[in-house]
């Protein structure tokens, strides 16, 4: 089951938790079943809309989801999910 | 004091000053909110001290109050009029802000200088950071005299004169393999377990309000009056956004009277995602992988890139990409006419003002100002190949006569225009004391 990293800015919502374990076959499914465990996590990852917060980035096996299929970006068994803010960086 | 706390750019949350960067609402960035009322009777009995030639002059608008010790003296650098520049690009009135000369030769010390003085008010023990190279030095230099340890992540493959030009000072600088974004990713979770001072991290907010000094001090030097139009070098996208914040805070407080500058942003081809947002009327940033010579605004994944786009729009402003040639011929336009050698960031600035000026974005009677953010000297190997071998000649007079006389026939000897632009001359307003 791919396994969620949570920023310490989360880990408020997951119980102190920084490392998750998920089920689901794509990103999305995975932070579907995250999600549910710890609700509190819904509102801070996602707008009412449903859609992923604009300053929420997510990353497979150090590759940003936006380079490969989104949200339905397909994970398995040993993959890791990356949670980080958008922040940071240059000029 | 006149910091008031931490608030959302986003959602308006409101958190107490410390080391936190981001919302833990909605992951918005956070930035440094003022006490407004106190900024206003401040600069009542203390107005900016015309004795301070550094940034720190404009304290009162910032969020570090007194000036550190040890402090190194970023800022408060020259406003040239460059009317040869102007000329050749078809502008009546050009100005470059030349931030080629500062400790480390960036506008990097402007934000390190705010993000070290916090780190030390804060008692935070280690300082580090993300870099392309720029940032590096700065922090590099700024925490050799401030006698922290700092710890500089950096693209493996860096330009060797950018790691030479922080190791000089003495820090521990790590590769990454990958890109900067590669590297930011990997900081900012270094950042979330450590509790370092990542002065462009968790310092950010702090470090970010030194770029709008850059503003302040073009006001001043135009004589307290303001621009029309300025143009901005886009990595992160941060400097613009604080540039018209700058320029915002100055008409808020009655300081400077006029119209709001437009403020319009620069980037490379090979690296252009708030210029592509722009361009296809976009309101968020899709992220690029970089391939480019300008390293320094090699950043495909830019973290202030959304408010960077709403800075453009809001003012009016323009956004231009220009190619790796044209960034080289930037740069030798920008040496041959005004005498300021930039780095390839700088290279990108000028030929991005000539396309926008082309384009008509601005107009030839706009009084615009060039920001030229870094020297030339710590990206010469982007120039290999540009200058061709001069001759050689014996040690004799009729040695370099029979040189000459083959030559001086070709060389066109051009003479400075007469006259001088409209404004007055950029430098340090008249003491009231």
């Amino acid at each position: 089951m791919p396994r969620v990293i949570i920023p310490s800015l989360l880990q408020a919502v997951t119980d102190g938790a920084r490392e998750v374990t998920a089920e689901g076959e794509t990103v999305g499914q995975a932070l579907a079943s995250l999600t549910q465990r710890y609700p509190a996590a819904e509102s801070r990852l996602f707008q009412e809309d449903g859609a992923l917060r604009p300053h929420v980035n997510l990353f497979v096996n150090d590759e940003d989801i936006r380079f490969l299929g989104g949200l339905d970006t397909p994970v398995g068994e040993n993959d890791e999910i990356l949670i980080i803010p958008a922040m940071a960086g240059g000029a | 004091m006149s910091v008031a706390g931490l608030v959302c750019s986003l959602c308006g949350e409101r958190f107490p000053v410390s080391a936190q960067y981001v919302c833990t609402e909605c992951f918005g960035p956070l930035e440094v909110a003022y006490d407004w009322e106190a900024v206003r009777q401040r600069l009542t009995s203390e107005p900016f001290p015309c004795h301070t030639s550094s940034l720190w002059r404009y304290r009162a608008l910032l969020p570090v109050n007194e000036i550190p010790p040890n402090d190194l003296g970023a800022g408060f650098t020259p406003l040239h009029p460059a009317e040869r520049l102007a000329k050749e690009i078809g502008l009546e009135e050009l100005w470059i802000k030349n931030d080629t000369v500062n400790p480390s030769y960036s506008f990097k010390d402007r934000v390190v200088a705010l993000a070290v003085a916090t780190a030390q008010q804060m008692g935070i023990p280690v300082v580090a950071c993300a870099s392309t190279g720029n940032l590096a030095s700065a922090l590099a230099a700024h925490a050799a005299r401030a006698g922290l340890p700092a710890y500089l992540f950096v693209p493996a493959d860096l330009e060797p004169e950018k790691i030479l030009g922080a190791a000089v000072y003495g820090p521990h600088i790590i590769g990454v393999k990958g890109t900067y974004d590669d590297v930011n990713r990997l900081c900012i979770q270094i950042a979330d377990r450590y509790g370092w001072g990542f002065v462009n991290i968790n310092l950010r907010p702090f470090y970010a309000e030194g770029s709008k000094t850059l503003a302040f001090e073009t006001v001043e030097q135009l004589g307290w009056d303001l621009p029309d139009h300025v143009v901005v070098p886009a990595a992160g996208g941060s400097l613009a956004t604080k540039i018209a914040k700058g320029f915002q805070e100055l008409l808020d407080l009655g300081l400077v009277f006029g119209e709001r500058p437009r403020v319009s942003i620069a980037q490379a081809a090979g690296c252009a995602p708030i210029v592509r947002a722009w361009e296809a009327g976009l309101d968020h940033v899709e992220p690029v992988r970089p391939q480019t010579i300008a390293r320094s605004l090699a950043i495909g994944n830019p973290a202030d890139g959304v408010l960077a786009l709403k800075t453009i729009r809001e003012t009016g402003g323009a956004a231009a990409a220009v190619t790796d040639e044209e960034i080289i011929e930037g740069i030798r336009l920008l040496a041959r006419t005004e005498g300021i050698f930039a780095e390839t960031a700088g290279g990108v600035t000028v030929a991005a003002l000539r396309k926008l000026v082309a384009q008509g974005h601005i107009r030839p009677d706009e009084r615009t100002v060039l920001y030229i953010t870094g020297n030339g000297y710590k990206t010469v190997s982007a120039l290999e190949g540009q200058a061709s071998a001069p001759p050689v000649v014996e040690p004799r007079l009729a040695d370099f006569e029979r040189w000459y006389a083959t030559h001086s026939s070709a060389q066109a000897v051009e003479l400075r225009p007469a006259g001088f632009p409209a404004a007055s001359q950029g430098g340090v307003h008249p003491c009231p004391e």
